[in-house]
C-alpha cells in the first residue's frame, strides 16, 4: 500500500500556491481599458527593443509603421480594440492551455488504460494502478475545464468568437454554422463526453478493485467489454472534443485530420507521465515486481507515439502547405509569422529530441534517461497546446510569462495531489488479474 | 522475445496434439505432396483471367489508353481505383508481420507467412497499373531521376506520383527482404528433407545455405527486427503517399487532412479481408486447421472491426468537415457522392465498410468460419468502392457543369482488373505449392507457451518434454525379445510392391548401410529390412506413407513408428552426410 509521503504533499500545495499567485497577477495585470492595454504594449516594445537584436528591433518597428501608415483612424481604433481583447484574454487563454494540457494527460492514459484491456495486454497490468491514479484526475482537471467553458459562454472572456453575437451576426460563415456552434448544444456535447469519459474510468476503477476480491474472473471479463465499448465512444467523442474545445477558437478554419493529430498529442503525453509516475513509485521503493522491461515498453510507446504524432504533424502540415489554399493556411501562416521559435521548437522537443534519446535500446531502459525525454515530451506538448490555443486568443501578444508558468504550476500541483492521493487509495499491485503473473514475468 | 510463461486464460494457437516433428511434417506436406484436382482447376481459371488480362494490356499498349473509358472530366478511374486497391491489400501483410511482430502478439506467426507473400504479389499488381498507363511502358525508368545523358529527364519532385515510385518500390523491397529473411530456415527445413537432389539443390539455393546454428538464429532475430522497425513507418508511408497523390491537389473531395491516417486505416483492413479470404481458403485446403485456428479468424475479425470503425469514423469526420467548413464546392462534392447519380457506389461503399464490420462485435458471428469468409468478401468489394467513389466521384462533376458527365469502364478495363485478380491468384497458388506457407520455425518456438498439447501437460502437472529412447529398461527390451522370437513371413506381393518403388538393392554394385544409425531401426529391424531386401539409407529415404503403411503391414511391429520417427528423413540426412 502508497502512502503520500508528507514531502510530496507539501511540494503540492506550495506547487498550488505559487500558480495561484501566478494565476491571480495575471488577471489583475491584464488591462481593463484600450488605453492600458497601449500602454502595455507600448512599455513592452520599448523593453522588447533594448533587448532586441538589431534585425528583431527592426521588425517591430516596420510593424509599427504599417500599423501607423496602413489603418486610417477608425480601423486604427478597431485594432486597439481587437488589442485590448488579447490582452484580456491573455490570462484566460494561459489557464485554459494549462488546464486542458492536464486534463488531456489523464485522458490520454484512460485511452491506453481501455486499449491494455481490450487488447488483453500481458506486460501492463503491473502498471494498472498506476493508470488508474492518473485518469482520477479526470474528475476534477475535467470539472475545471468544463467550468472555463462555462465562463466563456457566460462572457467572462473572448476566447471563442463565435460565443458573441456580434460577431456571428456580421460573420457570414459562422451563420452557417450556427446550428453546431452555439453555446447550448456546446455545453450539452462538453457535458456528455466528460460524462461518459468519467463514467467509464469510475466504472472500469471499480470493476478492477472488486475482481481482487472476487473468485471468479467475472469483473475482469466485464471490464474487458466496457473497454472495448468505451474505445469507440472515445473514437467519436475525442475528435468532437477537440474541434469543440481547441479548433472553434479559430472558427473559420478546418482540418479533418485535427482530431487525431490532438490524439496523439494526448497519448505520447499520458504515456510519458505514465512512465514518470512508475519510475517516482519504483525509486521510493514499490512497485518491486515492475522491471526495466515494463520501463522499456513505456518508453518504447514514448518513442513511436512521438513518431506518429510527427507523422501527422507533417500530414497536416503539408497538405495543407501543398495546396495553399487561402482560408486553410492562414493557420499557419499566423504560426509561422507569430510563433516562429514555439512552432518549431515543439517539433525539435516532441520529435527530434525523443527519437534522438530513446532510439538506443538499452537507453529505454536507464530510468533517468527516460524521465529526461519524458520531461521535454511533456513541455513539447504544452507547447502544442499552447499553438494551438494562443494564436487565434491572444494572437502576436503571447508570452509566456508568469500567467502561463502560473497557471501550468497550479495545475502540476492540483495533478500531484490528486493522481498521488487515489494512488495511495488501494494497493499498487493488482491481485487477482488473471494477466497478473504474466505481467510480473514480463521479460524483453 | 517474451518469457514462456503465458497467463492460462489464453486460449492454445495451437491446437490438437501437435508436437514438433507435427509441425515439421504438417508445414511441409503441401509442398512435398502433390497437387489436387482442385488447386489445377482453381489454378487454370485464374490463368486463363491472366492471360485475358494479359491480352487486354497488349491491346492497350498498342492502340492505346483511348481504349479504356476515360474521358475529359473523368480522365483518371479504374486504373488508379485497381492501383489504390492493390496497395492497399498488401499492408495487411507488412501491419502482421512488422507492426505485429513489435508488439509481441503470437498469433501473427501463422499467417504472417501468407500475409506477406499476398503483399508482394498484390504490390506487383499494382505495380502494373502505373505502368500500363505510362501508354510506352518501354520508357518507364523516365521515372527515375537518371542523370541527363539520357536528355532532360530530370523528373519532377514535386510530384506525389513520383513519391509513390519511391515509396512502393522501397516497401516492395523491404517486404521481399523481409519475407526472405523469414523464409530463410523453412527453406532449410524442406532441403533437409529434400528427397530428389534437384529440389535439395533449390531449396539449398533457396535458404543461403541456413545451417541452423546458433549463430545463424542470433542474426536472424536481430535482423527481423531491424527489419520489423524499418518495415513499420512504411506500412504508414505507403499508403500516405498513395494518399498524397489525392489530397494534395485542390480538388474538393480529394483535399483533406484526414486522408493520411485514414488510407492506412483503409488498407489495412481491407488488406486483413484479403488475408482472411485467402487463409479461410488455405487453412482447409492445406489442411492446416490446427495452426490458422478459429481464434485466428476471430482476431483477424477484430482488427477488421477496429480498422473498419476507423475509416467510419473517418468518412463521418470528412461528411462533418464538408458541412462544417462552409466551402460550397465542399459541401457539394460530398452531397454529390451520396445522392448524385453515383449514389449507389456511395451507399455500396458505406455499408460494406462501415455497416458490414460492425457484426464482428457479436461472437458468434466473428467466430463463424462462414460468415467471416463472406464478410471478408463484403469488405474487399467495400473498399473497391472506396476508391471508385473517391476518385471518379469528384471528377465526374468539376466546376464547369458543361463538362459534367459519367464514366462507363469498356471491356479492356474490365479485362485488366480481372487480369489482375487472376495474376495474383497464379502467384500465391505457385506459392502454396513450393513454399512453406506457415513460419514452422516461428510456430516451433511459441509451442511450448501456447501449444494445446504442452498447455495440457503443463496443466496436467507433467514435464512438457518426452523421452524419446523409450529403449531403456527390462520392461522394453521384454517386448523387443518377444518380437524377435516371432516369425516373420513377408506377403510376396507386398515386398515387390514395396520394393517397386523404394527401388531393389543390387548386391555387387551398392554398399549396404549401417540402418541402426537410423533412430528407430533396431537390430531385429534391421535383420527385418534386410529380409525384405531393404539394405540403404537411399532405399529407406523414398519411403513415404504408403511406404510406411505396407512396411507395416509386413512386419507387424510397432506400427505407426516409421512415420513418427520420419525414418526417410532420417535416412536422407544420413545419405547425404555419407
Amino acid at each position: 500500500m502508497y502512502t503520500f509521503s508528507n514531502r510530496l504533499k507539501i511540494a503540492s500545495f506550495i506547487l498550488m500556491a505559487v500558480g495561484l499567485i501566478g494565476i491571480a497577477v495575471g488577471f489583475i495585470s491584464a488591462p481593463s481599458t484600450v488605453e492600458e492595454a497601449k500602454a502595455i504594449v507600448a512599455s513592452h516594445d520599448a523593453h522588447g527593443d533594448s533587448h532586441a537584436t538589431e534585425s528583431h528591433g527592426a521588425i517591430d518597428a516596420h510593424n509599427t509603421h504599417e500599423a501607423v501608415n496602413a489603418h486610417d483612424e477608425g480601423h486604427s481604433s478597431s485594432h486597439d480594440e481587437h488589442l485590448l481583447h488579447q490582452l484580456q484574454n491573455k490570462p484566460w487563454a494561459a489557464l485554459y492551455v494549462a488546464a486542458f494540457f492536464f486534463m488531456m494527460i489523464a485522458l490520454g492514459v484512460l485511452a491506453f488504460y481501455a486499449i491494455q484491456r481490450a487488447a488483453q495486454a500481458g506486460w501492463s497490468p503491473l502498471l494498472f494502478r498506476v493508470m488508474e491514479g492518473i485518469t482520477s484526475y479526470l474528475v476534477p482537471g475535467g470539472i475545471i475545464v468544463f467550468v472555463i467553458l462555462v465562463l466563456s459562454v457566460m462572457h467572462m472572456n473572448h476566447l471563442f468568437v463565435w460565443m458573441d453575437a456580434d460577431v456571428v451576426a456580421h460573420d457570414h460563415l459562422l451563420q452557417g454554422k450556427k446550428g453546431y456552434l452555439n453555446p447550448i448544444f456546446f455545453l450539452i456535447r462538453a457535458a456528455i463526453f466528460l460524462a461518459g469519459w468519467i463514467l467509464y474510468r469510475e466504472y472500469s476503477r471499480k470493476l478492477s478493485l472488486k475482481q481482487d476480491e472476487s473468485n471468479d474472473d467475472s469483473n475482469f471479463k466485464l471490464n474487458f467489454r466496457i473497454s472495448a465499448g468505451f474505445l469507440v465512444f472515445y473514437l467519436i467523442s475525442e475528435s468532437i472534443m477537440s474541434w469543440d474545445w481547441i479548433m472553434s477558437v479559430d472558427p473559420h478554419w478546418f482540418s479533418t485530420l485535427f482530431g487525431w493529430y490532438v490524439f496523439a498529442s494526448m497519448f505520447v503525453s499520458g504515456i510519458t507521465v505514465i512512465a514518470l509516475v512508475t519510475i517516482y513509485l519504483k525509486s521510493k521503493g514499490y512497485l518491486e515486481d515492475v522491471n526495466d522491461s515494463h520501463i522499456h515498453d513505456l518508453a518504447k510507446f514514448m518513442f513511436g507515439i512521438s513518431v506518429f504524432w510527427t507523422y501527422l504533424w507533417f500530414s497536416q502540415f503539408m497538405l495543407i502547405w501543398y495546396s495553399d489554399i487561402p482560408e486553410e493556411v492562414t493557420y499557419y501562416v499566423t504560426r509561422i509569422q507569430d510563433f516562429r521559435l514555439p512552432f518549431f521548437g515543439m517539433i525539435v522537443m516532441n520529435f527530434l529530441f525523443p527519437v534522438l534519446l530513446l532510439m538506443n535500446s538499452d537507453y529505454k531502459r536507464v530510468n533517468w534517461f527516460v524521465v529526461m525525454a519524458g520531461v521535454v515530451i511533456l513541455a513539447g506538448h504544452y507547447l502544442d497546446i499552447f499553438n494551438m490555443i494562443m494564436p487565434s486568443t491572444v494572437g502576436d501578444q503571447w508570452f509566456i510569462g508568469i500567467p502561463e508558468i502560473g497557471a501550468v504550476l497550479f495545475f502540476a500541483g492540483l495533478f500531484i495531489f490528486w493522481v498521488f492521493r487515489a494512488l495511495s487509495n488501494a494497493p499498487l499491485q493488482p491481485k487477482r488479474n488473471p494477466f497478473i503473473e504474466e505481467s510480473r514475468h514480463f521479460h524483453y | 522475445m517474451a518469457s514462456h510463461y503465458e497467463a492460462p486464460i489464453r486460449k492454445a494457437l495451437v491446437v490438437g496434439d501437435k508436437g514438433y516433428h507435427d509441425v515439421t511434417v504438417d508445414i511441409a506436406a503441401p509442398v512435398e505432396g502433390r497437387a489436387n484436382k482442385h488447386w489445377w482447376i482453381v489454378f487454370s481459371i485464374a490463368l486463363v483471367a491472366f492471360l485475358w488480362g494479359l491480352g487486354c494490356i497488349i491491346y492497350t499498349i498498342s492502340t492505346g489508353i483511348g481504349t479504356w473509358g476515360l474521358n475529359k472530366s473523368v480522365n483518371w478511374a479504374w486504373d488508379i481505383t485497381n492501383f489504390v486497391w492493390w496497395v492497399g491489400i498488401g499492408h495487411a501483410g507488412t501491419l502482421i508481420s512488422a507492426v505485429l511482430l513489435l508488439f509481441r502478439q503470437k498469433w501473427r506467426m501463422a499467417i504472417n507467412r501468407s500475409a506477406e507473400a499476398m503483399t508482394i504479389f498484390s504490390v506487383v499488381q499494382a505495380g502494373l497499373f502505373p505502368i500500363i498507363h505510362m501508354g510506352r511502358p518501354w520508357l518507364a525508368y523516365w521515372v527515375l531521376p537518371i542523370p541527363n545523358q539520357f536528355g532532360s529527364l530530370w523528373v519532377n519532385f514535386n510530384s506525389p506520383l513520383l513519391w509513390d515510385v519511391f515509396a512502393i518500390s522501397t516497401y516492395l523491397s523491404v517486404s521481399l527482404v523481409f519475407w526472405w529473411t523469414g523464409l530463410l530456415p523453412d527453406f532449410a527445413m524442406l532441403r533437409d528433407r529434400a528427397i530428389l537432389p534437384f529440389q535439395k539443390k533449390i531449396y539449398g539455393l533457396l535458404s543461403f545455405g541456413w545451417s541452423g546454428r546458433a549463430k545463424d538464429w542470433q542474426r536472424f532475430e536481430e535482423v527481423s527486427l531491424v527489419l520489423a522497425g524499418l518495415a513499420t513507418p512504411l506500412v504508414l508511408s505507403v499508403h500516405t503517399i498513395v494518399s498524397f497523390d489525392f489530397a494534395t491537389s485542390v480538388i474538393p473531395g480529394w483535399h483533406t487532412t484526414i486522408f493520411p491516417p485514414y488510407f492506412v486505416a483503409g488498407a489495412i483492413f481491407s488488406g486483413f479481408a484479403m488475408v482472411n479470404t485467402l487463409l479461410i481458403i488455405m487453412r482447409k485446403v492445406c489442411h492446416l486447421e490446427a495452426y490458422i485456428t478459429v481464434q485466428h479468424i476471430e482476431l483477424m475479425n477484430i482488427v477488421i472491426m477496429l480498422t473498419g470503425s476507423i475509416v467510419g469514423c473517418a468518412y463521418i469526420t470528412e461528411l462533418f468537415m464538408a458541412w462544417y467548413s462552409g466551402v460550397e464546392y465542399e459541401q457539394y462534392a460530398f452531397l454529390n457522392r451520396a445522392t448524385g447519380p453515383y449514389w449507389w457506389a456511395y451507399w455500396s461503399m458505406m455499408t460494406c465498410n462501415v455497416f458490414s464490420p460492425q457484426f464482428m462485435w457479436f461472437k458468434k458471428l466473428r467466430t463463424s468460419i462462414m460468415f467471416s469468409f463472406f464478410i471478408s468478401i463484403v469488405v474487399n468489394i467495400g473498399m473497391w468502392f472506396e476508391r471508385f467513389v473517391i476518385i471518379v466521384t469528384s471528377l465526374h462533376r468539376d466546376y464547369l457543369p458543361s463538362s459534367w458527365t459519367m464514366f462507363s469502364p469498356t471491356f479492356v478495363d474490365i479485362g485488366i482488373f480481372i487480369g489482375t485478380i487472376g495474376f495474383f491468384f497464379v502467384l500465391f497458388l505457385l506459392y502454396a505449392r513450393t513454399f512453406p506457407v506457415i513460419a514452422q520455425a516461428e510456430v516451433k518456438s511459441i509451442l511450448k507457451s501456447s501449444g494445446e498439447k504442452y498447455k495440457k501437460l503443463r496443466d496436467a502437472g507433467l514435464p512438457t518434454y518426452e523421452i524419446t529412447t523409450p529403449l531403456v529398461g527390462n520392461k522394453v527390451e521384454k517386448v523387443v525379445e518377444e518380437q524377435i522370437n516371432e516369425v516373420i513371413e513377408p506377403n510376396e506381393k507386398d515386398v515387390s510392391d514395396l520394393l517397386g518403388t523404394l527401388g531393389s538393392f543390387n548386391a555387387d554394385t551398392d554398399t549396404a548401410d549401417d540402418l541402426k544409425k537410423v533412430k528407430g531401426i533396431g537390430p531385429k529391424m534391421e535383420v527385418t529390412l534386410n529380409q525384405i531386401g531393404i539394405y540403404t539409407f537411399a532405399q529407406v529415404g523414398k519411403m513415404t506413407e504408403k511406404e510406411y503403411n505396407l512396411l507395416d503391414s509386413i512386419t507387424g511391429s510397432f506400427p505407426g513408428r516409421a512415420q513418427r520417427d520420419d525414418w526417410a528423413g532420417q535416412a536422407n540426412k544420413l545419405n547425404s552426410n555419407k
